[in-house]
């Protein structure tokens, strides 16, 4: 090994406190998911999840290690090795991993067991990383776009196999690296505009207000601009188009599995049925809501005990936190989010290659992309979809995967002095 | 263009964390009406406590059942009390104790509840049931004491109590939880894991008063509890109450054992006390006072007290002497009483005659023969050889160590061996003058009345016994006791041998404690009398009857009542008439025994 592999002073150790931080709350926060005053148990107990959790952040560190000790290089030569390796692994997952509710996510033996699709993740954003990192390489032309895609589409087509259709969602996230690397603009205005009709449709009753709506929209503009024959059709074809696809939305909402249409019904309205898809959302808005300010004191919330929430101490850990600690301690770990993304995005910019920016890119994407829809879900602001809180939650795969995929880049931004400026 | 890129990701980023505060701090802070759902509904994680096993005799007559209590719980966030004085007059109890009660609820968790009163009686709970909903914060937890219909064998059946902080240490297992009743002592204790059942748990919804609102998700979480099981005592009901109607102030302690099983059919220490006192809201007033009471009526003495064995040894040194072959029936000893005290009767004596007569002196001369069998020239270390070889046989006659019986904290008793002597005299500086007091069961040996009862099972079995237990069967089923109260313990010596000793036990009655003739009824007995240096000697007889068939092994102490063939002797013959006969014909006997005036 040679001594330039190691730059423990050049390591962003802002982004690493963060980590640890976020790594330690969720910890404590995991203890108060389980935890009954009845039956004391320390939170160092290895048969209750705080305990496994222990273990689990024992482990993250050892490969933080191997991580920071190995050469970046290993990572950017055999970046499209480890994405073959991990598609053959989502490949084969459906026939020899182990079902559970419907979805077989993981493979092992006994009770080591990792989800291929939590570690797909970093596999992806190194590969993107990698046949992006061309200087020829222009996303505002159509054959590298469909490159792109291509690569960023094998997993989401594998993950759609097992179903989880969360985790697949989680690489569209994708989507914000490429902006910053030059997929142009009117993709995410036409991509915005599109999710903005479809909530638009699904939460407003009636229809014919909505459609009222794009007509006179597109009557105003055709008005404000030059009246030519051309214009006044493209428009009135954009605006019937728009309309048409209103009405066929909930034609589609019924073509779609039972589960995910009372998912997305719930959305709009969490009463529907509240003891049954609602459960979750009311409890948990309901636990936080009940936080208030300061919370309750650790230990002393009475809506997220007893464990047998199946989610609550992975993907509604959010809801112990905010019945417990209140707004204020909403914020510090919003803040936490917030601070590590900025600094992860201020990191990526002083990259010198091409390479390490867009794998830091990647990085921001799938962490922003689970803060924000993990949050927004245990609030009522999205339609439940199972993704964790990034080293937050329980669990070891989910765990394990945020650490290498974050501890990579940092890994990359400590070396960047020995890299050769590649940057176009 | 594209520079400007990254700043709109920030942007984007800082949007985001802004819509999740601002909704956060609209259902957190702006919006109360989550937390009016939550304490309307919150889930409430309520244990199922099982009921415990009950206790029935060995006729199946009730010995223990439970009685079901209240306790009053508050849950102090949500409590307001209103008019302290006319709380405190409802609920009775003291404003201070009110204050004392609910602070301590406080420092334990604003949120849960805690118990206010703890064991309100059935006409309490309903007098109070009604202003209930006048308090918030309050609700009525049952769970329920152990009872007992007749008050008797307080030691035997133990007591339970709320768990210590020591037995929640060693619980690994997480069973029990603070506040939960375990068994402290006697059958309660011993057979805890079989009469505690198997807790279940309910999760309910319940809103800010307590009221249930249905159980949470139609009860999918819920676990049932699982009743403990119930136990068969070997005592027999009867003639346990008998014993301690004979044994009422006085000391001591009666073992009665059915010699073909080891089943204890008796088991009285007295002084005792009523099992009923130990039981609910009473229990910790109760136990002070007994506690402190210098009678010591929590000493369980027939597994616990000891005494030396005295002149009742000397069977077990006959019985020795026959096997090693030392002693014939026809081996004759001088009354020589310059070797030991003795009383007149005919001299010199053969073995039953010793037997008869109890004669001192002539155990002194085979003890003699039986310890100095000249394996070794040396004297010292003959004594040291014979000693030790002696102590193997005494040892399988159940004495020296804990029987095992079903109960804690049994005591061993001593039977001395030759370490015992080189600590005190010196290795090689002690020989048979030194012990000689072994020979009539003085010196340094000990045993406890119910190594005792089983000495009399014993010579009834004509050399076995079972370890002597109190559970016939569990849940009904014979085979579930513990194993080790199956096997047979054979005490290696020869049945044949056994026929002299009886014969001779059956003929003592008539020299040493004619008060214990029964006409028509065989008994085999043997009078005692343990040496106290703090007063008057302990009065000791052993027994079993009817000699050829025997029903009943017995041993009776009676402390500071003198000779054995008064107090003891009587109180054994009237237990054996009761089992065996099922009533008394001789009330006289009873009423001397009744009136304890043994001494005269």
């Amino acid at each position: 090994m040679r001594e330039s592999d190691i730059h423990i002073n050049r390591v962003d150790w802002i982004a690493v406190s963060i980590y640890f931080a976020l790594v330690i709350i969720g910890w404590f926060n995991i203890y108060a998911a389980v935890y009954d005053s009845q039956v004391e148990k320390s939170i160092f107990d290895f048969s209750i999840n705080s305990g496994k959790q222990l273990v689990w952040i024992g482990t993250a560190i050892a490969l933080i290690t191997i991580i920071m000790v190995a050469d970046y290089r290993f990572f950017e030569n055999l970046s499209l090795v480890i994405y073959v390796i991990f598609m053959l692994l989502l490949v084969v997952t459906p026939f020899v991993g182990k079902e559970v509710n419907g979805q077989t996510l993981s493979i092992g033996f006994g009770d080591f067991r990792i989800q291929p699709g939590e570690f797909a993740k970093f596999a992806t954003a190194l590969a993107l990383a990698k046949v992006m990192e061309r200087p020829t390489f222009d996303l505002s032309k159509k054959n590298y776009q469909i490159i792109a895609f291509g690569v960023l589409l094998i997993p989401i087509a594998l993950i759609l196999l097992q179903p989880d259709t969360g985790t697949a969602m989680v690489y569209f996230s994708f989507l914000l690296m490429f902006y910053r690397e030059g997929l142009p603009q009117w993709y995410y205005i036409l991509g915005f505009g599109f999710v903005a009709i479809t909530l638009l449709a699904l939460g407003v009753d009636n229809n014919l207000y909505l459609a009222l709506a794009v007509a006179i929209f597109a009557g105003i503009l055709i008005f404000l601009g030059k009246r030519t024959w051309q214009r006044i059709l493209a428009f009135s074809l954009i605006g019937i188009g728009i309309i048409a696809y209103i009405y066929s939305i909930d034609f589609v909402v019924a073509k779609l599995p039972p589960h995910q249409q009372n998912r997305i019904m719930v959305l709009f309205n969490p009463d529907i049925d509240p003891l049954g898809v609602g459960w979750n959302v009311t409890q948990s808005k309901i636990a936080i809501g009940s936080g208030g300010l300061l919370g309750k004191g650790y230990l002393e919330g009475t809506q997220t005990k007893f464990d047998f929430v199946p989610e609550q101490h992975t993907d509604f850990i959010f809801c112990t936190l905010g019945e417990e600690f209140g707004w204020i301690g909403s914020l510090v770990v919003i803040g936490l989010f917030a601070g590590l993304l900025y600094r992860l995005v201020i990191m990526a910019e002083r990259q010198k290659t091409r390479f390490s920016r867009i794998y830091g890119y990647g990085v921001v994407s799938i962490l922003l992309f689970h803060f924000m829809i993990n949050i927004a879900m245990t609030i009522g602001l999205f339609p439940v979809v199972g993704i964790p809180l990034p080293f937050f939650s329980y669990g070891g795969s989910s765990l394990w995967s945020f650490t290498v995929l974050l501890f990579i880049f940092i890994k990359f931004d400590s070396s960047r002095a020995t890299q050769l400026g590649r940057i176009s | 263009m594209k520079d400007q890129r990254p700043v709109v990701i920030l942007i984007f980023i800082f949007l985001v964390s802004i819509v999740l505060l601002t909704k956060l701090f609209m259902i957190q802070v702006l919006d109360d009406s989550f937390m009016k759902r939550a304490e309307r509904n919150a889930i409430q994680r309520i244990v199922d406590h099982p009921y415990r096993g009950l206790i029935y005799d060995r006729n199946g007559k009730l010995m223990v059942f439970n009685n079901p209590i209240f306790d009053l719980m508050v849950v102090p966030k949500e409590f307001k009390v209103g008019d302290t004085t006319r709380f405190c007059q409802l609920f009775k109890i003291s404003k201070e104790e009110l204050i004392e009660k609910y602070e301590a609820a406080k420092n334990y968790s604003r949120v849960k509840p805690s118990p206010l009163i703890k064991q309100i009686s059935t006409t309490d709970f309903a007098r109070i049931q009604d202003f209930l909903v006048d308090y918030p914060g309050l609700f009525i937890m049952t769970r329920s004491v152990r009872s007992y219909p007749t008050p008797t064998a307080a030691h035997a059946l133990g007591y339970i109590g709320e768990i210590s902080a020591g037995q929640l240490e060693k619980d690994t297992l997480k069973y029990y939880s603070q506040g939960d009743y375990v068994g402290l002592s006697g059958l309660e204790r011993y057979y805890e894991n079989e009469l505690r059942g198997k807790k279940g748990v309910k999760y309910k919804m319940v809103n800010v008063r307590g009221v249930d609102k249905g159980p949470f998700k139609d009860g999918e979480y819920d676990t049932a509890s699982v009743a403990g099981k119930n136990i068969t005592s070997t005592i027999d009901l009867e003639l346990q109450r008998y014993g301690e109607m004979l044994m009422n102030g006085k000391t001591g302690s009666v073992v009665a054992i059915e010699p073909k099983t080891g089943e204890i059919l008796a088991m009285i220490s007295a002084p005792f006390y009523d099992p009923n006192e130990l039981t609910g809201a009473e229990f910790s007033k109760t136990y002070r006072r007994l506690n402190n009471d210098k009678s010591k009526p929590l000493f369980n003495r027939p597994i616990m007290a000891m005494y030396p064995p005295g002149s009742i040894f000397k069977i077990v040194q006959s019985l020795i002497g026959l096997q090693e072959g030392i002693l014939t029936p026809n081996s004759t000893f001088a009354c020589n009483r310059s070797l030991v005290a003795c009383h007149n009767h005919p001299n010199p004596v053969n073995l039953f005659g010793a037997i008869r007569n109890s004669c001192n002196p002539y155990y002194h001369q085979a003890f003699r023969q039986i310890i100095n069998q000249e394996v070794s020239t040396n004297t010292f270390k003959d004594t040291e050889i014979g000693l030790n070889a002696w102590r193997e046989h005494v040892i399988k006659f159940g004495l020296g160590s804990p029987l095992g019986l079903d109960m804690m904290g049994e005591k061993g008793g001593d039977i001395p061996s030759s370490k015992l002597y080189d600590r005190v005299y010196g290795p090689g500086r002690w020989k048979y003058s030194t012990i000689y007091s072994l020979s009539i069961g003085q010196g340094e040996m000990q045993v406890t009345p119910l190594q005792m009862a089983n000495l009399a099972a014993i010579f009834a079995n004509k050399g076995y016994y079972y370890t002597p237990h109190l559970v016939k069967a569990v849940d009904g089923d014979p085979t579930l006791i513990p194993g080790k109260f199956q096997i047979k313990h054979d005490v290696g010596i020869d049945a044949h041998h056994f026929d002299l000793i009886q014969d001779a036990m059956a003929e003592a009655l008539y020299g040493t404690a004619n008060r214990a003739v029964i006409k028509d009824l065989v008994i085999a007995g043997k009078t005692g009398t343990a040496q106290n240096p703090h007063g008057e000697d302990h009065s000791v007889f052993i027994a079993f009857a009817p000699k050829d068939d025997p029903k009943i092994a017995i041993a009776v102490y009676v402390e500071n009542a003198g000779w054995g063939g008064r107090a003891a002797a009587s109180t054994a013959s009237l237990m054996i008439e009761k089992y065996i006969k099922g009533q008394i014909t001789r009330p006289e006997l009873e009423q001397y025994v009744l009136a304890g005036n043994f001494i005269y």
